[in-house]
């Protein structure tokens, strides 16, 4: 009896445990491991540097992710929420100036900056959001658009904080006394300073895409992507729409901030031009060549856009001049530029969705007899 | 009093750059409901068109001007067709950033072409030509961007009150699927919205490029400040687009004429965020603009 009614639930759509899956997740997890070890054990300084900024601009694709892939919310902002963040970080981790004419500084510790960084970016889109909300679709992009510039400006004048034009230094991560730019011990391993910061941003990185990753898969979450699908819908369903896009723009601006903070730190010298709309365009496209709403499309679109000019670069294999012609810079803006157009034309999901659609193929050759083609035939013998 | 008419002339001849930019997003806009974030690069391309047929090919100017015309129809023509016409029906975040691409691919290929370095713009005036009234220098390039956006407003206003087409967008305007009903060519309203809207784009940034003496790959972001235009007039409206740019241009004429009496206050540079600072307010209090129209949201 209790073999047939297990036969039974298989039947109708119980999945059973499948350990081919789970091995080959664990075998890829894995393999992953494995390639962070050796990248981690044996790669040069410059390597570090380009992957280590890629983190960076991991955490701020998340960010973007957030508000635009999974709530909807069109925004081409997110480097004023990212200065907001830095400038934060500065003020209260910057050295103390010696000389008026000197941006401030309170010298604080590492461990108070960086949160700060991204609660004060997240206060400041709290405050902003109410307003910015109000608009949806490319009215909430011109304004947030409209915001890079009124950033900009406020950075340039508040000499104080940002230095103005000249721009000013940023504060280094520290634990305690050591530096993270310079050679520290940790367990009586030497670590170079890329290899350290690559810990630490591997690190933040990985809190940010859990904790991204379990909101969604949470009430909020939902709530998101109903409010993204269709907002008379999810307002009918009992979604707070204005709840709903103030917690993505909160989340999101949080995540910008602190991206923000370690983008000018690990720069350590930064004008206020750098926060441009063309970075905030940056982040845009890598989202949509990534993949929109999903981790690990934040995570390939940032290396795609901020990664692969620099490995070209390193290899140097485009001449670098700026007068024109066929650079690195130029090749990956006109491929990202082309990739935006494919992508939105043909995958609207990005690369996940290209291996998502790949994986969906393999299972169908593979569990072919098993799951794919609906019920078994029943032969009934018609003849009397 | 001469600094302030001065100022106010400026800002009209300024204005109505903003105004024949507003106007291409403005038209395609009421066409197909798409806003082209690509208009400005559509503007760079024409501009730097122009400057090389005048300065490189030597070709009389007004046979330049028709090139730079025609090479970014085309443009136009071809993103429409090959691009827009299967974003139909897709969310407005994709039909953004897909005109986001365009522009990142177009300013690319201007910089790949000709170099980041400015190059000098093409003009058939001199800086000091024109004429002195009172102290106020009238010049001959303002003189002609004010005239020359006045025809083509009068232009497309009979195009859109008068001709058959005219009445084709208008009424795609209003209603898609009651105009296919009617038997308008969509597809030919979509094409001929693309291809005014791109023309406009290069006769605004050829008088923005006199205006500005030299152009560079940045010169597309210009179209920015018409956004705040189109949205102070109404997006949907043709005379708003016009009315919106001429109050932009002449409040930041103005704000940057006397910004340096409270520069101890506010600083450099404010008169870069009051179209910014104007569009936001207006968006609080009235978000359809002066003439746009009032959108019933159903539930």
């Amino acid at each position: 009896m209790s073999v047939t009614a297990a036969k039974k639930n298989t039947q109708t759509g119980v999945q059973p445990p499948r350990p081919l899956k789970n091995i080959s997740r664990w075998l890829a997890l894995g393999v992953g491991i494995l390639v962070v070890i050796v990248f981690f054990t044996f790669a040069s300084e410059d390597w570090f540097t380009i992957v280590n900024f890629t983190l960076i601009a991991a955490i701020a694709s998340l960010a973007l992710n957030v508000l635009s892939g999974y709530a909807g919310q069109v925004s081409l902002g997110i480097s004023f929420f990212m200065a907001i963040g830095a400038y934060t970080a500065a003020l209260l981790g910057g050295t103390p100036p010696t000389s008026p004419l000197d941006p401030l500084g309170f010298g604080l510790s590492f461990f108070i900056w960086i949160p700060a960084a991204g609660i004060v970016a997240a206060l400041v889109g709290a405050l902003i959001g109410p307003t910015a909300l109000r608009l949806r679709g490319f009215y909430l992009a011109i304004v947030t658009l409209a915001l890079v510039f009124i950033g900009q400006y406020l950075f340039m004048n508040m000499r104080g904080i940002t230095g103005g034009p000249q721009g000013r230094t940023f504060p280094t991560p520290a634990f305690g006394a050591f530096p993270l730019n310079q050679q520290n011990e940790l367990f009586g391993v030497a670590l170079t300073p890329g290899q350290q910061n690559f810990l630490l941003f591997g690190i933040i990185l990985l809190l940010a895409a859990l904790f991204v990753g379990n909101v969604m898969r949470s009430r909020a979450g939902r709530a998101f992507r109903a409010v993204r699908d269709h907002e008379v819908g999810a307002a009918v369903m009992g979604v707070n729409l204005f709840e709903a896009k103030m917690g993505a723009f909160i989340l999101s601006s949080f995540l910008a901030g602190i991206a923000g903070a370690l983008f000018a730190s690990y720069i350590s010298y930064v004008t206020p031009d750098y926060w441009s709309l063309t970075l905030a365009i940056q982040f845009v496209a890598a989202i949509i060549v990534g993949g929109v709403a999903s981790i690990w499309g934040s995570i390939l679109g940032a290396a795609f856009v901020f990664g692969l000019p620099q490995v070209i670069d390193y290899f140097s294999l485009l001449p670098t001049n700026t007068t024109g012609g066929l650079t690195s810079g130029n090749l990956n803006a006109l491929i990202y530029g082309l990739l935006i157009i494919v992508f939105l034309l043909f995958e609207p999901g990005g690369v996940i969705g290209l291996v998502r659609r790949c994986q969906a193929l393999m299972r169908k050759f593979s569990h072919h007899d098993e799951r794919e083609g609906g019920e078994p035939a029943e032969i009934v013998d018609l003849s009397p | 009093m001469a600094y302030f008419i001065q100022l106010a002339f400026a800002g009209i001849a300024q204005g109505c750059i903003y105004a024949l930019i507003g106007l291409g997003f403005t038209i395609i806009f009421k066409a197909s409901e798409v806003i082209n974030f690509a208009q400005g690069e559509l503007l760079l391309v024409g501009a730097y068109i122009v400057s090389s047929g005048v300065f490189e090919w030597h070709l009389p100017f007004l046979l330049a001007l028709l090139l730079g015309i025609a090479v970014t129809v085309i443009i136009g023509l071809l993103f429409e067709r090959i691009v827009l016409r299967r974003m139909i029906g897709r969310p407005v975040f994709s039909i953004l950033m897909i005109t986001i691409g365009l522009d990142i691919v177009l300013r690319t290929a201007v910089i790949m072409g000709w170099g980041s370095n400015p190059i000098p713009a093409a003009s058939p005036f001199t800086i000091t030509s024109g004429f002195i009234t009172g102290g106020v220098h009238f010049g001959a390039n303002d003189l002609w961007t004010i005239a020359v956006t006045i025809v083509l407003c009068a232009a497309l206003f009979y195009f859109f009150r008068y001709t058959k087409y005219g009445l084709a967008m208008r009424a795609t305007a209003l209603d898609q699927e009651a105009a296919l009903a009617v038997g308008i060519n969509i597809r030919t309203v979509y094409a001929l919205a693309w291809g005014i809207a791109a023309a406009i784009a290069t006769i605004g940034g050829v008088f923005l490029a006199i205006d500005s003496f030299a152009i560079n790959p940045t010169f597309g972001n210009a179209a920015l400040i018409a956004f705040p235009a189109i949205i102070l007039g109404g997006i949907d409206s043709v005379s708003g687009a016009v009315v919106g740019g001429i109050i932009i241009g002449v409040i930041t004429e103005l704000t940057a004429g006397y910004e340096s009496g409270v520069a101890n206050i506010l600083g450099a540079g404010i008169h870069e965020i009051t179209p910014y600072l104007i569009m936001i307010l207006i968006l609080l209090i009235r978000p359809y603009g002066l003439f746009g129209t009032r959108k019933v949201e159903r539930i």
